[in-house]
């Protein structure tokens, strides 16, 4: 909302915002309904799956606890595998926080929203008034449908034979689609093979679900030096 | 899955959230640390991309749920939408238990 810009300008850098973030509410919905019935399969209740998607917000890490809770495994291989995966947050936090300056309720609250999806928005505006307000609607738009796909699907899962449609492999095909943008280089595909390979190996002989703990260590290669820095950010996956 | 569990990650979530927003602030982390950090979700999705897929609790398996999950590779490798890429990944699974 520059001051000097006419009126009709400020109308574009709205419609520049909400249309992405209303098509970013979309793509996001298919992952609820699929976290929704999941969580019922894995013995959840439409209550836990709503808490999930209202507090935790943060679908791979939702997904994640859920995945390995269907597959057997326990809630400590659940939680700190989730966690793991949810630490990217921290960084995105970093990255978006210069476009949320203001008092420390308004940063705490800001801080529920730091996810793929509200920071890549963010980083992709041009100027500081729009990076702060492509936050707050892509938060609004992702939040909304988020848990109104999650309460859907959570409700339908009671109700669905999971097995008998193949929906036992939606996490799975999900985290094919959140990894693809995150293996544009090379050192990103040798972590991601490395990775698979390290938790089929582990599989046999940790607990169920810890296999994804042993590979997160794989990313420590990100300590060698010379490591490149990467996008800080992509936003091809859920949140 | 346990309320314990739920409030646990809830939490723990938050609090990753916020050490980045309002902890480290408009400072950085040292590099290092957000190597490693931008490194993890490639290493746990195609973790947990196998475990869903190849494993049945300690057991590793080949069923139809590679199946789904090979259509969902083509569909994501064919920039098929998201959404869709699910439904191809659950459909040709459910058809292979169909008729197998």
């Amino acid at each position: 909302m520059g001051r000097a810009k006419p009126s009709s300008k400020a109308t574009d850098d709205w419609s520049g915002v909400v249309g992405p973030a209303l098509g970013l509410g979309f793509a996001v919905f298919a992952f609820g309904l699929s976290f929704g019935v999941m969580c019922i399969d894995a013995g959840g209740s439409v209550p836990k799956a709503m808490a999930m998607s209202l507090f935790v917000f943060t679908g791979a890490s939702q997904f994640s606890a859920v995945s390995v809770i269907a597959a057997g495994g326990s809630a400590l291989s659940a939680i700190v595998g989730a966690l793991i995966l949810a630490s990217r947050n921290a960084v995105y936090g970093v990255a978006v926080a210069p476009s949320l300056r203001g008092s420390l309720p308004y940063r705490l609250f800001a801080s529920q929203f730091t996810i793929d999806e509200t920071t890549g928005m963010t980083l992709a505006q041009e100027t500081p008034a729009r990076s702060r307000r492509a936050y707050w609607v892509t938060a609004a738009s992702i939040y909304v449908f988020w848990n109104l796909a999650t309460f859907i699907g959570a409700v339908a899962g009671s109700n669905i034979d999971t097995q008998k449609y193949g929906l036992d492999v939606a996490f799975a095909a999900a985290f094919v689609g959140m990894l693809a943008p995150l293996v544009r280089s090379v050192r990103a595909r040798r972590v991601a093979a490395a990775g698979a390979v390290v938790c089929i190996a582990a599989t046999p002989f940790v607990p169920i679900g810890a296999g994804i703990i042993v590979a997160a260590l794989v990313a420590l290669v990100g300590l060698r030096p010379g490591a490149e820095r990467g996008p800080v950010v992509s936003t091809g996956g859920p949140a | 899955m346990s309320w314990t569990l739920i409030v646990v990650l809830a939490a723990g979530a938050y609090v990753l959230k916020a050490a980045g927003l309002v902890g480290v602030g408009v400072r950085d982390f040292p590099a290092p640390i957000r190597n490693v950090i931008a490194l993890v979700p490639a290493a746990v999705l195609s973790a947990l991309i196998v475990k869903d897929t190849f494993t049945n609790g300690h057991d590793l398996q080949i069923d139809a749920r590679a199946v789904g999950v090979a259509v969902a590779c083509l569909a994501v490798w064919r920039r098929v939408p998201l959404w869709l890429v699910i439904v191809l990944a659950c459909a040709a699974t459910g058809t292979v238990r169909a008729i197998s």
